[in-house]
């Protein structure tokens, strides 16, 4: 069937920031699909309020608008461009439960816009559970008894019907917010309050259990001529209980027969038809009771997911690309497999390997969440493996994760606690399987505890049983000479490898140094092979070099000369191009997110722009970066050390960017170094230079350039006596750490010692820092590209959030909002003067602290920083490519970049938290990041950028009403400028006692209201009754912020605005007044860029 | 550690591995086949007669054997199976042992550890070749010498090793996937009013499963049951079914064919399919290494629409030779191979495809019931 020709101008709506549940993939289904279209001939809008995107790239589609992701910015953007379509499917659920808005608003009508892909009874019968359980008993598909149920009164009916434990699922939420098991009445009632509340249309299924079922998901495909294929089976290593996000999951599926798997692909192709997806891709998930094969249904998503981009990278089958010209009519047959060529896209992959895909959490960065896993997201990020069996696929996601873990390392455990950690699955679960094992513990009685499918038990056991062999391998002591190719040594060694072995893991059991195995295992002629991803196992031939490392057995000729040792079959096959390695960042986390993944594949498209071979080396399923057709070779692979070895032996490039990964690449710089290896731009002295404490003081002292008093601590006593030199409040924080982990500003002695307690235990080898803490300095980010002779900023950044805060989880305004052009005329010069003396060639940040217009230098980076999209986005700069274009010899001059480029619009940086995902956790904010992703918003002034940033985080600002005020002692000075700004723009204000007695003081007479230990009715009372518009709470010390906990939870809970801090408080009020003044601008970033 | 095995194949590549099921030495056309799952179904395949079998995917054996996966009586067909790994602990809720003792109890030689990949790269550039697997012969000279002895697998009519002796009748449906207690228990299909002559081959159990399923009263018979034999029992239509080898060979098959299209409507399937080609004077030939797998997409000419398909054959119909008497009406989409014909005038059409799955998709059931239809049809 032809494409339509019918439309012409496409909006596809992004999945905005990033957040758990909803991360990279949508940016690499968005841009796909952007591209997809684009090729067809159709002109693509965009809008996504994410700046750290490639789909928001201003190549990327032909009109881009960086914008709030709200009704009513839609709608004027509907009303602009006048598209004659909407493709709903590639923004994750922001964008499928904005085009429910959109439609049930009339607004679609209204323009006659039709929604493609899905059409709204579509979505409506996937996403209602009771449609959708209607559906599937219509098609005789089982799905579990449950009941939707609107009330706390209906709910308690209902449990009564399905008994406990009970599931319970809140309608529309994402990654299952809210989401939860409850074994009794009392669980079940708190869970059901929460779930009715997060529920935007105020639903939640009570659902029958299937803990411990087995878990399946099958990637569907449907065109437009009804042609119906399976793209990917999934089965999950835990069982069902537990989010499929958050679980282990293994491609294809492992344990069913032919007959069972084909029911369930039958089952799955009644349901795409059933629901009505007319074109594109859907997810569906399944339990299998392992006792007696029932298979249930439990959810269809009729769009692509998470679990379809993993997909598409376990099979090399590009699902969002093909889902959006399935959406313009294309079918399935007209589409070109790209990967073979000659075979169209109408037929189910076929894989020969196994995929494992594990997640990664950040609970360290939570310690008041509950670690338990449960049907609610809590993961921030994931990798994927591939090898030829699970065991190697396990053993080398294990290395990817990149949290410390070579392999199964031993975990210390009493049986007691092992037991638990069996029955009670959390992150370290897979490890004290391991335990429990080599305690001699059944795969029978692991598998009562879990429920895990013993087929993986078995496999793991296989494992452990291996770790033992190779611990009386007596490897260690062996001299590569003496072996003989039968000898023991020798064939546990090359097994080890097989069964996915690190070195590293490896000379753990043996005692031996990982470079000693290393070195051995090449003496000894064991070195990986690289295969293919290839959709079809080999049985056509393949065009696109996707590869991953396996250890496989060599063939021969028969009668060949017996001294040619045969090796094994490798397809990686390197040209004879000039080529570079980019290494990427690894599985997304709190710190290091897609902010980097873009710099990366920026780094792709500039040095394939001067003629090199790009190849990609990372192990996020996610990401653009591993989109088989971004760099000219993909190898999926861990980023450690000797997997990068690996390949660079394999290839041998001009040399290696690790600049633009954040800090998995960055680690690698000095031992990829040390193994001879050019590393292309900042030299690792010189990012040496910027990391280490004492270096950089000399480098600081050398150029006249001020930073905060600073000492460090090796030991307690050294810590106070620091302290008490330089002066509290002091920030403390180990050496070498990423993403303000474990930093902390403490303000008194005995706080000091606590905190050392606490962190030496976490790194004992490196010494603590301890920094005088700037109070009230206003922090400055900058970015510079440097050729090693000129430097030129990309931009400068005011935090809206006051020092101390991590810049991460700042709001940021490019241009500065309240800098004068001196001290940002004197930033530049510093910033310049550093990558001078650095020799920077390629990206610079650095972080300033600005106190009474003394300027500090808080941090220098000489690499790729988070704010590099974002930088690019607001300027139209593409900084990550002119950076990665001089890290390959060209000089600035040459690529005509000279001179900053001012711009007259002002963009806003905002960040994004997973608070609601994590109940009993504090929002307050410190030098602990821990924001999971970041929205911009771009207007012409400071105010309504700022607003829209707002807005694009779900923080709404109010136009009237009333605002409560609850602040600590150090902010009242600041807060009777924004109290009267509140009053002149119409605002009621409430305050607690301590401020409203404050505010009296100063003339400006406030209401009062109790806090929530002051009796009733209290500030969480107003909360809850939503007769408040807007909170500002700020805290200082333990007890402070434990009473006030409760207004800062029920303000997000139920939704209403707050700030914790009176900076924010400021920028809110600007952000109002600015509001109240003029309607916000709705422009393509295309528009702002031509303007600068 | 198992024994240590080798395989050679014809061309001289040798490949070390570790020996499962039985031990001692096997020889056959080598093979792959992409399926994901169903080694059962494929080892019990009688059109696996005469070959060795490589899965493409690595691990085989995960969800063990049971008593209903079985597409034939008498246990495996195939005279060997390679495999990366084949899983000594299988696990699922059906499962009555491992493939192992399976391989073991049918007396079937295998070979695992070695590199599928490779091999199955080879057999895809130089062609399906003879191979040996042995455990017992370490030499791999004295291995290639006896397979370069071998004859082709064109050269022997392997119908006959595996069609049944004796005629017989089946009344078993199709698996219903019905609430617990499974498991999945034959059960009869819809009402049976039509009698149908079917001819063994090497028949798969699901074809007369999807018969039955179908409405028809099956009544099977041993290959060479001369046509009119056949057409004394006064079936409504007739169905050639699928087996092992080259179409050519099968003379005896083709000539009843011959006879049979002109008097009764008939369906076949695979290596029914080429016999029809041949007995309605077309030509077939040899694919360079053949189509085994389930992922297969063939378009159906008539509708437009695709059905992803179970494959398993080496040979095909070139339906140009048959002179304009036969339309073409299913192409595959991935070689542009014939997958299925019709005869202008008569009710008789046939696909080179396995509509009865097992393993493989069920996209193309339907065929059954068309069948039923035409044969209904002409009965008006």
């Amino acid at each position: 069937m032809p494409k339509r020709e019918d439309i012409r101008k496409i909006l596809i709506i992004g999945s905005g920031p990033i957040v758990i549940g909803q991360a990279c993939e949508f940016d690499y289904s968005g841009t796909q699909s952007c591209k997809a279209l684009r090729d067809e001939g159709y002109t693509v809008v965009l809008v996504n309020s994410n700046p750290a995107t490639i789909m928001t790239d201003p190549e990327t589609a032909d009109v881009t608008y960086i914008e709030p992701l709200t009704v009513d910015v839609l709608e004027r953007i509907i009303e602009k461009e006048r598209p004659q379509a909407i493709l709903p499917t590639m923004g994750g659920q922001t964008a499928l439960n904005l085009a429910v808005d959109l439609s049930e608003k009339g607004i679609l009508e209204k323009y006659g816009v039709e929604l493609i892909g899905a059409k709204l009874h579509a979505i409506k019968k996937a996403e209602d559970r009771e449609l959708f359980k209607e559906a599937m008993t219509r098609i005789g598909l089982e799905v579990p008894r449950s009941a939707a149920v609107i009330s706390l009164k209906d709910g308690l009916d209902a449990v009564r019907e399905l008994g406990f434990p009970a599931i319970l699922r809140p309608a529309f939420t994402l990654g299952g917010t809210g989401g939860g098991i409850a074994y009794n009445q009392e669980e079940f009632v708190e869970l059901l309050d929460k779930g009715l509340k997060l529920s935007p249309v105020r639903q939640v299924l009570i659902e029958e259990s299937a803990l411990g079922w087995k878990e399946y998901e099958l990637e569907v495909m449907r065109d437009r001529k009804d042609n119906v294929v399976i793209v990917c089976s999934i089965e999950n290593f835990d069982p069902m209980g537990i989010h499929t996000g958050d679980s282990i999951t293994v491609a294809p599926a492992q344990t069913l027969t032919d007959k069972e798997y084909q029911r369930m692909r039958d089952a799955s192709i009644a349901i795409i038809r059933e629901i009505g997806v007319d074109t594109g891709g859907s997810n569906i998930q399944f339990a299998l009771n392992p006792e007696n094969g029932r298979m249930v249904v439990i959810e269809m998503n009729p769009r692509v997911s998470r679990s379809s981009a993993l997909a598409s990278k376990a099979t090399g089958f590009p699902i969002a690309k093909i889902a959006a010209k399935l959406a313009v009519g294309l079918t399935l047959d007209e589409i070109r497999n790209d990967i073979t060529r000659e075979t169209p896209a109408s037929f189910e992959p076929t894989i020969d390997y196994v995929v494992t895909k594990f997640p990664r959490f950040a609970f360290e960065k939570f310690p008041e969440a509950d670690p338990v896993l449960t049907t609610q997201m809590k993961s921030v990020g994931e990798v994927m493996s591939i090898g030829r069996t699970f065991r190697e696929s396990l053993q080398k996601s294990l290395r990817s994760l990149e949290n410390g873990s070579y392999g199964l390392e031993p975990v210390e455990a009493s049986a007691e606690k092992i037991k638990m950690k069996l029955k009670i699955p959390g992150v370290e679960r897979l490890w004290h399987i391991a335990q429990a094992m080599r305690a001699g513990m059944s795969v029978e009685e692991i598998f009562d505890y879990t429920k895990i499918d013993p087929w993986f038990l078995n496999n793991v056991k296989q494992i452990v049983e291996l770790e033992e062999r190779i611990e009386r391998s007596a490897i260690s002591g062996q001299r590569s000479e003496k072996l003989t190719a039968d000898s023991h040594p020798l064939t546990t060694l090359r097994e080890a490898k097989e069964y996915g072995f690190s070195d590293h893991r490896i000379g753990q059991l043996t005692g031996m140094t990982e470079s000693e195995i290393r070195r051995l295992r090449k003496e000894l002629g064991i070195r990986p092979a690289y295969k293919m991803v290839d959709t079809c196992a080999a049985e056509f031939a393949a065009y696109t070099p996707y590869l991953y490392s396996t250890y496989e057995r060599p063939f021969y000729k028969a009668g060949a000369r017996p001294d040619v040792s045969p090796q094994p079959e490798s397809e990686a096959s390197p040209t004879d191009r000039e080529k570079i390695v980019i290494l990427g960042s690894g599985p997304n986390r709190i710190g290091q997110g897609i902010e980097f993944d873009y710099c990366c594949v920026h780094a792709v498209f500039a040095l394939r722009e001067l003629g090199f071979e790009t190849i990609m080396v990372n192990c996020n399923p996610e990401t653009v970066s591993t989109d088989y057709d971004t760099s000219d070779r993909l190898y999926f692979e861990p980023l450690t050390i000797e997997d990068v070895v690996n390949i660079i032996e394999t290839e041998r490039p001009v040399g290696v960017i690790v600049q633009f990964g954040g800090q998995t690449p960055l680690k690698l710089a000095v031992p990829l170094e040390r193994e001879g290896i050019r590393i292309l731009g900042t030299s690792p002295d010189s990012i040496d230079r910027a990391e280490d404490r004492r270096r950089f003081k000399e480098l600081l002292h050398k150029l006249d350039l001020r930073q905060p008093e600073s000492d460090t601590a090796m030991s307690v006593q050294e810590a106070v006596d620091a302290a008490r030199k330089i002066g509290y409040p002091v920030m403390v924080r180990p050496s070498y750490v990423l993403g303000g982990r474990a930093m902390e500003i403490v303000y008194d002695e005995d706080s000091i010692r606590s905190y050392m307690e606490r962190a030496v235990k976490a790194s004992p080898e490196h010494p603590i820092l301890v920094d005088k803490y700037l109070n009230d300095a206003r922090e400055v980010d900058v970015d510079a590209v440097s050729d090693g002779e000129d430097v030129v900023v990309g931009g400068v950044m005011e935090h809206i959030e006051e020092a101390g805060i991590h810049s991460g989880d700042s709001a940021c305004s490019l241009p500065p909002y309240s800098l004068n052009e001196e001290i940002t005329e004197e930033i530049k010069r510093q910033t310049k003067a550093l990558a001078k003396e650095l020799g920077v060639i390629g990206l610079m940040n650095v972080q300033f602290a600005v106190k009474k217009d003394e300027i500090y230098i808080l941090e220098v980076n000489p690499r790729a920083s988070r704010t590099i999209p974002f930088v690019s986005k607001a300027t139209g700069v593409p900084l990550a490519k002119i950076a990665a274009k001089v890290m390959a010899g060209k000089t600035l001059k040459e690529l005509g970049f000279t001179s900053e480029r001012a711009i007259s619009h002002v963009a806003v940086k905002e960040a994004v938290f997973p608070f609601d995902k994590f109940p009993g956790v504090d929002t307050i904010l410190g030098p602990e990041m821990k924001s999971t992703g970041e929205v911009m918003g771009i207007d012409e002034d400071f105010g309504r950028a700022f607003a829209k940033a707002q807005a694009s985080v779900n923080n709404r600002l109010p136009l009237s009403g009333k605002i409560v005020i609850s602040i600590r002692d150090e902010d009242k000075p600041g807060i009777c400028d924004v109290v009267k700004r509140l009053y002149a723009a119409g605002f009621s204000v409430i305050a607690t006692r301590g401020t409203a007695e404050f505010l009296d003081g100063k003339g400006l007479p406030v209401e009062m209201i109790n806090k929530v230990a002051e009796g009733r009715p209290h500030i969480v009372d107003l909360i809850k009754n939503k007769e408040i518009v807007f909170v500002i709470n700020t805290v200082s010390g333990a007890q402070a912020q434990k009473d006030s906990f409760s207004i800062r939870r029920s303000a997000l809970q139920y939704g209403v605005p707050y700030t914790t801090t009176v900076a924010g408080a400021r920028a809110v009020v600007s952000a109002i007044e600015s509001l109240r003044k003029k309607k916000i601008t709705i422009k393509p970033i295309q528009e702002y860029h031509r303007k600068g | 550690m198992g024994i240590k095995a080798l395989l050679v194949l014809a061309d001289g590549t040798v490949f070390e591995g570790v020996g499962f099921g039985a031990e001692g030495e096997t020889t056959g056309e080598v093979v792959f086949n992409t399926s994901m799952t169903g080694y059962q179904e494929i080892l019990t395949d009688p059109s696996y007669k005469g070959q060795i079998v490589t899965m493409t995917y690595t691990q085989m054996g995960n969800y063990g054997v049971n008593e209903e996966d079985i597409e034939s009586a008498g246990g495996i067909k195939a005279e060997g199976f390679i495999v990366k790994e084949a899983c000594p602990f299988p696990s699922n809720w059906r499962s009555s042992g491992s493939l192992v003792d399976y391989m073991k109890k049918h007396d079937i030689v295998g070979i695992q550890d070695i590199d599928t990949r490779a091999l199955t790269r080879r057999l895809r550039t130089h062609g399906a070749q003879m191979g040996i697997i042995s455990t017992a012969d370490r030499d791999p000279l004295s291995l290639l010498a006896k397979v370069r002895t071998l004859p082709g697998i064109s050269a022997f009519d392997l119908v006959k090793e595996v069609t049944t002796a004796h005629p017989y009748t089946w009344n078993e449906g199709c698996w219903k996937w019905c609430s617990p207690p499974h498991p999945p228990l034959a059960k009869k299909g819809s009402e049976p009013t039509l009698k149908l002559a079917v001819y063994d081959f090497g028949i798969k159990f699901n074809i007369l499963r999807n018969l039955v399923e179908a409405g028809f009263v099956v009544t099977v018979f041993p290959a060479q049951t001369p046509a009119e034999a056949v057409l004394e029992t006064d079936p409504d239509g007739v169905l050639l079914s699928n087996g092992p080898g080259d179409p050519e060979t099968v003379t005896y098959a083709i000539e009843a064919a011959r006879k049979l299209i002109t008097m009764k409507p008939v369906f076949g399937i695979c290596l029914g399919h080429q016999i029809l080609g041949l007995a309605m004077g077309g030509r077939t030939y040899k694919l360079k290494f053949g189509h085994h797998g389930g992922n297969h997409p063939v378009k159906d000419l008539a509708t437009g629409k695709v059905e992803i398909t179970s494959q398993n054959h080496n040979y095909c119909v070139d339906v140009n030779s048959l002179g304009g008497r036969v339309a073409l009406t299913h192409t595959n989409l991935y070689d542009g191979t014939e997958e299925g014909m019709r005869h202008v005038d008569l009710p008789v059409f046939s696909v080179q495809h396995h509509p009865e799955a097992g393993p493989g998709p069920n996209d193309s059931t339907h065929l059954f019931r068309r069948f039923r239809e035409l044969i209904e049809g002409v009965a008006v």
